[in-house]
C-alpha cells in the first residue's frame, strides 16, 4: 500500500558531524525495513549529529519511537543532536513515543533449558505433594458434610441428586454396556485362541468369568465414568467458579460443598455400582457370544461352566471396589473444579488434571485391593 | 490537520470517508436489526455510537470490520470495498489498517500482554524481534500501563488494565481506524475519564479515526466529535448540539434525562 512512497535513509559523516537524512514516510513498514540501519548509525561517535527530517512525509508511533531512540542513543553519550525540520504536526507524537526503560525489560537472557526442565520437574514434585495434601483435606471436608447430612444438620438437595443420577448413571449405561461387551468379546476370543492349543478351550469361560467380574468390569467402568463424569464435574463447577457463581453461593450463605459437591458425590456413589453390575453382565454376555459362536457351546453349557468357575467373592470383590472408586472420582473431579481460578483456560487445564488424577488413583487403589483380597483370601 | 496522515495512501482514498455504509440490512431470523442503513464516518473524527439495548450497536461494529456479513448493502472501509458475499475475510486485505478493542478485552489468555501486542506484528511479518519488543513496550507506555505489565498474563490484570492492554493491541500496527466497544464500561469514573482523555490524546497524536460504542454520556460529551444514534433500524448522525435539538422522542429522552444533564453541566467537560 505504501509502495508509491519509498523511504530512504542517508547517513553521511563529514568533519565530525553525522548527518542522518530521512525522506519519505517513517511508518511501521519502513521502520521495520530500516531498523538495522538506524541501529548501526546510532553506534557511531561523532562530535555532533544532525537528523534531517524535512522530507519526512508521514510519521506513526513506530517511526517516532525509532527517531527518539536514535537521538537518545547519542544524547546519552553526551553527543549533541539536532533534529532539523520535522514538520510541526509530528512533534506531539514524538513527545509521546517514549519507553521508560527499553532494554531492561527484554527477556533475552533465559536460563539454560536443561536447568529449566529440572526446575519444572522439581516444581511438579512439590505440586504433587501439595495436591495430595489438598485432596486429603477436601476428602475430609466431604466426610464432614456427609456426616452433617446423616445427622440431619444439613439438607439433601434431592432435585440436584436426581438430575445428577440421570446424568452420571442413566446416560452412561449405553457406553458402559457397549464397551464392556466388546472387551468381553476380545478377551474370550484372544483367550480361546491361546487355550485351544492346550485343548482347554472350555477354560475360556473361566478366564472371562473371573477377569470380568474381578477386574475388568469395575476398572473399565470406573475409567469411563472418570472420563465422562469426573471431567464433567470439574468443567461444570469450574465454569461456575469462573462466572463467580460459586462466590454468589457463598454470599447467600450456602456452602459450595453442600450444594455442588455432595449431590454429585452421592449420585456417583449410587450410580457406579449399578453401572459396574451392568458392565459385568455385558462383559459376560460378550464372552458368551464368543463361546457360542466359536467354541460351539450352548448358552446352557456356558452358564454351567461359569457357575463352576466363579464364586460369590469374584463378583463381590468387584462390587466392593465400585463405591470406593466412585468416591475417588467424584472427590477428585469436584476438587479440581473448585480449584479453577481466573480464566477459561484454567477450566480445560483442571479438567485434564481431574481425569488423569482420578484414573491414576483408581488404578493404584485397584492394585492395593488386589493385594488386600489375596491376603484375606477371597 | 487530518490531510497529512492520508498522504501515504492512494489519493482517491484521501478524500473519501474513512467508512462508508450504504443500504446495510442485518437480520437475525425474523428480527431485523438494521434496514437500509447509511453511515459515513469522516477521517480523523471520533464518532460515538449510541442506542437502546438490542438496537444493534455491536452488530454495526462487527458489520464494518467484516465479522458479520450483512444481508444486503455495501461497506467501504478506508476506500476498500469490503466484500459482503462470503469471500475472503476483509481483515486480510486491510491487515494492520484498523484495530478493534472488544468489550471484555478479548486478550489471548495464553500470551503475556507484550506477546498480545506483538501478535499482530508477528502476523504482519518483517519486523525485527527487538524492534517488536520495543514497540510493544512503547504501546504499553502510551496506553498508560506500567512497564512491568508487559510480562504479565491477562488473568493477572484488573479489568481497567485489561482494557488498556486491549487498546494497546488494537494500536499495535498504528492503524488509521480504531473501533472501541464500550471502552469505559465497568471502569470507575476516574478510570473512565482517564481513558477518555487517553483516547482523545492518542486520536490527536496518531490522527486516528475512532468509532466507539458507548453508553457513557460523559465520554460522549468529552471526546466525541459526532454522535450516531441507532433508531428504528437506521442511524441518525449529528453533533451533540444538533442531536439535542432533534425532536425524536428517544433522542429527547436520551439527551435530556437527568444523567445527560449532569454530564453537560460537569465543569471542564463541556466543549
Amino acid at each position: 500500500m505504501a509502495a508509491a512512497a519509498e523511504t530512504s535513509l542517508s547517513i553521511t559523516e563529514a568533519g565530525g558531524e553525522l548527518r542522518v537524512g530521512i525522506a519519505g514516510p517513517l511508518t511501521v513498514q519502513s521502520v521495520a525495513r530500516l531498523d538495522r540501519e538506524f541501529r548501526q548509525a546510532a553506534k557511531a561517535s561523532p562530535r555532533q549529529v544532525v537528523i534531517d527530517a524535512v522530507e519526512v512525509s508521514a510519521l506513526d508511533s513506530a517511526g517516532a519511537w525509532v527517531l527518539r531512540r536514535t537521538s537518545e542513543a547519542f544524547t546519552r553519550r553526551g553527543i549533541e543532536v539536532r533534529l532539523d525540520g520535522l514538520p510541526e504536526e509530528f512533534s506531539a507524537l514524538l513527545e509521546k513515543a517514549f519507553v521508560p526503560d527499553p532494554d531492561l525489560a527484554i527477556d533475552e537472557n533465559r536460563p539454560n533449558p536443561l536447568i529449566l526442565i529440572a526446575a519444572r520437574a522439581g516444581k511438579a514434585m512439590f505440586d504433587m505433594v501439595h495436591v495430595g495434601r489438598d485432596l486429603f483435606g477436601f476428602f475430609g471436608l466431604t466426610i464432614v458434610s456427609l456426616l452433617a447430612l446423616l445427622t440431619g444438620r444439613a439438607r439433601l438437595r434431592f432435585v440436584a441428586l436426581v438430575s445428577q443420577l440421570e446424568y452420571v448413571g442413566l446416560n452412561a449405561v449405553g457406553i458402559v454396556a457397549l464397551l464392556c461387551f466388546l472387551v468381553g468379546v476380545v478377551l474370550a476370543y484372544m483367550g480361546s485362541l491361546q487355550l485351544e492349543r492346550f485343548g482347554a478351550a472350555i477354560l475360556t469361560v473361566n478366564l472371562v468369568g473371573v477377569s470380568v467380574l474381578r477386574e475388568i468390569g469395575v476398572l473399565l467402568t470406573a475409567i469411563i465414568v472418570a472420563g465422562r463424569s469426573g471431567s464433567a464435574f470439574t468443567a461444570q463447577i469450574g465454569t461456575m467458579k469462573v462466572n463467580q457463581e460459586v462466590d454468589a453461593l457463598e454470599t447467600l450463605g450456602l456452602s459450595p460443598v453442600d450444594v455442588l459437591v455432595i449431590p454429585r458425590l452421592i449420585a456417583l456413589f449410587i450410580a457406579l455400582p449399578i453401572l459396574v453390575f451392568i458392565g459385568d453382565i455385558a462383559g459376560l454376555a460378550g464372552g458368551a457370544m464368543i463361546a457360542v459362536l466359536k467354541l460351539d457351546l450352548t448358552i446352557q453349557q456356558f452358564l454351567t461352566q461359569l457357575k463352576g468357575a466363579v464364586d460369590f467373592w469374584d463378583f463381590g470383590t468387584g462390587m466392593l471396589k465400585a463405591p470406593v472408586f466412585a468416591y475417588v472420582i467424584a472427590v477428585v473431579g469436584c476438587h479440581q473444579g473448585l480449584k479453577v481460578s481466573g480464566s477459561a483456560e484454567s477450566v480445560g487445564f483442571r479438567t485434564t488434571k481431574a481425569v488423569v488424577e482420578s484414573i491414576f488413583i483408581v488404578i493404584v487403589l485397584d492394585a492395593l485391593f488386589a493385594i488386600f483380597f489375596a491376603e484375606v483370601g477371597i | 490537520m487530518v490531510a497529512m496522515a492520508d498522504e501515504t495512501f492512494t489519493s482517491d482514498a484521501a478524500d473519501s470517508p474513512a467508512i462508508r455504509l450504504r443500504g446495510i440490512r442485518n437480520a437475525f431470523g425474523t428480527q431485523v436489526v438494521h434496514d437500509n442503513l447509511d453511515l459515513d464516518v469522516r477521517r480523523g473524527e471520533v464518532l460515538g455510537v449510541v442506542g437502546g439495548s438490542g438496537t444493534g450497536k455491536s452488530v454495526l461494529l462487527r458489520t464494518i470490520i467484516g465479522l458479520q456479513v450483512p444481508a444486503a448493502g455495501e461497506i467501504e472501509l478506508l476506500g476498500e470495498r469490503i466484500d459482503t458475499g462470503h469471500g475472503e475475510m476483509p481483515t486480510r486485505k486491510l491487515q494492520g489498517r484498523f484495530g478493534m478493542m472488544f468489550q471484555d478485552g478479548a486478550l489471548f489468555s495464553s500470551l503475556t500482554v507484550a506477546q498480545n501486542i506483538m501478535a499482530p506484528m508477528r502476523e504482519r511479518g518483517g519486523i525485527p524481534k527487538q524492534l517488536m519488543r520495543e514497540l510493544a513496550l512503547l504501546k504499553i507506555n502510551m496506553v498508560g500501563l506500567p512497564p512491568n505489565a508487559a510480562d504479565k498474563f491477562p488473568s493477572q490484570l484488573s479489568g481497567g488494565m485489561r482494557k488498556r492492554a486491549s487498546l494497546a493491541r488494537a494500536l499495535a500496527l498504528d492503524p488509521q481506524v480504531v473501533f472501541l466497544d464500550e471502552p469505559t464500561a465497568g471502569l470507575d469514573p476516574i478510570g473512565a475519564s482517564n481513558f477518555d482523555q487517553l483516547i482523545r490524546d492518542l486520536q490527536s497524536s496518531l490522527r486516528l479515526t475512532v468509532v466507539m460504542v458507548t453508553h457513557d454520556l460523559d465520554s460522549l460529551v468529552a471526546i466525541c466529535d459526532r454522535i450516531a444514534v441507532l433508531l428504528d433500524r437506521q442511524v441518525t448522525v449529528g453533533t451533540m448540539q444538533e442531536l439535542v435539538a432533534n425532536p425524536h422522542p428517544w433522542i429527547q429522552e436520551y439527551f435530556h434525562g437527568p444523567r445527560a444533564r449532569a454530564a453537560f453541566e460537569a465543569p471542564g467537560l463541556a466543549r
